[in-house]
């Protein structure tokens, strides 16, 4: 979904409404955190792996979901054998990982788009006051902006390299502030353009 | 079709665009005019994403914005800020949920302007995979799948390389709504129904194509 990562597929997971697949992520996230020890721990992970193998996902995009979180997983591992022993730090970077896991298979399988009205459905039962089209107008928008800080961070850094900045962060952010914004601006003005609410 | 009258834009105390009065009823109106002169406020005004400080615009007879924004309309320069979400078809379809419509209803729109286009091979490719030519019939195939009456397109093609600019086009004078363009390419513009050429927020040549070009070419020199 939001980093590009949606698999086509037709499978039950890829059919199946957005809004049940947030609640039970939701779901699955609370009890594990909930329920400690190591079997409420495989039985989670079980579960992950099923859900791969249901949507038809292979190893190599779990892997990918998975490895930019790695150096992270590796930050807490080593600070948690500091602080709570081997024992423990094993068990929450499993965790982490599982976590990551699970929510990379519903962004594996659910578009943006399905995502942004999962939630103005899920509004629909919202009182009259709440703005469930300009709610969703917002989320899409917010997703939107991923990407494009991204790729804008990317284009300013390689310009500054050519320019021999490479090392000052003030020469990364001030254009990065300012081009955002105005690519927000058009953006936004293109949206507005194209959905006459 | 389109009317404005007393039409007076400001920016702070800046005049962008001061008195313009005008009937459109032309299938395809060019607009030209030099940098910073104004040509981007006007067309903005077209569809409404630029509000006048004064005068009316009056789209068949409505003033209502709404109206406006249905009616006409805007293609961007660049299209990777148009295009909102990351697989093409579910782009296409963001204007038309909005709208409310039966999803079957805007398949059907969605693979009727894919067709129009011969762009169907995009429908589950990446967007910010697509080539800039690509992103560009995408963003424009946005755009005509809300059945505007009338596009306006502000230097479409400034970001293209010769065949797709070509491409484009072609894809712009087959259609069959009414075409506002704003372009620097002036031999395109020869062949369109009328020209306005906009200097310094005014309106200083405006009717057949060749004359008002001719006129342009001679003030610039
Ligand atoms: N938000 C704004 N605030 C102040 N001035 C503005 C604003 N937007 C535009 N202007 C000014 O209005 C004038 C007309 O701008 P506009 O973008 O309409 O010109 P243009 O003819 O489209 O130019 P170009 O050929 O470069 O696209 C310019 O002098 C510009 O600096
Ligand atoms: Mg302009």
């Amino acid at each position: 979904m939001i980093v590009d990562l949606y698999v086509f597929g037709n499978s039950p997971l890829h059919r199946i409404s957005p809004g049940y697949k947030i609640l039970a992520l939701v779901l699955f996230c609370t009890l594990l955190f909930v329920l400690s020890g190591w079997v409420p721990l495989a039985v989670g992970a079980i579960l992950v792996a099923i859900g791969y193998w249901l949507a038809g996902i292979g190893f190599s995009h779990a892997y990918r979901a998975i490895r930019p979180a790695l150096w992270i997983l590796a930050i807490i591992f080593i600070a948690q054998i500091i602080l709570a022993g081997l024992e423990l730090a094993a068990f929450v970077v499993v965790r982490f990982g599982i976590l990551i896991l699970a929510a990379s298979l519903i962004t594996m399988t659910t578009k943006t788009s399905e995502f942004v009205d999962g939630i103005q459905a899920g509004l629909k039962h919202a009182p009259s006051w709440v703005p469930a089209d300009h709610i969703a107008l917002a989320i899409s928008l917010a997703l939107r902006f991923i990407p494009l800080v991204r790729a804008t961070l990317d284009e300013v850094r390689m310009a500054q390299k050519a320019r021999g900045l490479d090392r000052s962060v003030k020469a990364l952010l001030v254009p990065l502030v300012v081009r955002t914004l105005k690519t927000g601006d058009e953006i936004a003005e293109a949206i507005q353009a194209r959905s006459p609410l | 079709m389109l009317s404005f009258s007393q039409v007076v834009v400001e920016k702070g105390d800046r005049p962008i665009l001061s008195d313009i009065n005008i009937d459109l009823n032309e299938k395809r109106i060019g607009i030209i005019g030099r940098n910073g002169s104004g040509k981007s406020t006007f067309a903005r005004l077209f569809n409404g994403l630029e509000k006048p400080s004064s005068g009316t615009i009056t789209f068949e007879g409505s003033t209502e914005l709404k109206e406006l924004r249905r009616k006409v309309g805007f293609v961007f320069q660049n299209p990777d800020n148009q295009i909102v979400y990351p697989i093409v078809d579910e782009d296409l379809a963001f204007g038309l949920k909005n709208l409310k419509l039966p999803s079957a209803t805007i398949k059907e729109r969605i693979a009727e302007v894919m067709a129009r286009f011969r762009i169907e091979h995009l429908k589950d490719r990446l967007t910010h995979q697509l080539s800039g030519g690509e992103r560009q019939m995408v963003a424009l195939a946005g755009v005509l799948v809300m059945q505007p009456q009338m596009i306006v397109f502000d230097e479409p093609t400034t970001l293209l390389d010769l065949w797709n600019k070509k491409r484009l086009m072609r894809a712009i004078t087959d259609l069959k709504e009414h075409v506002v363009l704003v372009s620097h390419d002036l031999d395109l513009l020869r062949e369109f129904d009328r020209v306005i050429h906009i200097e310094a927020g005014r309106i200083v040549g405006d009717g057949e194509p060749n004359a008002v070009i001719e006129d342009y070419i001679a003030r610039s020199a």
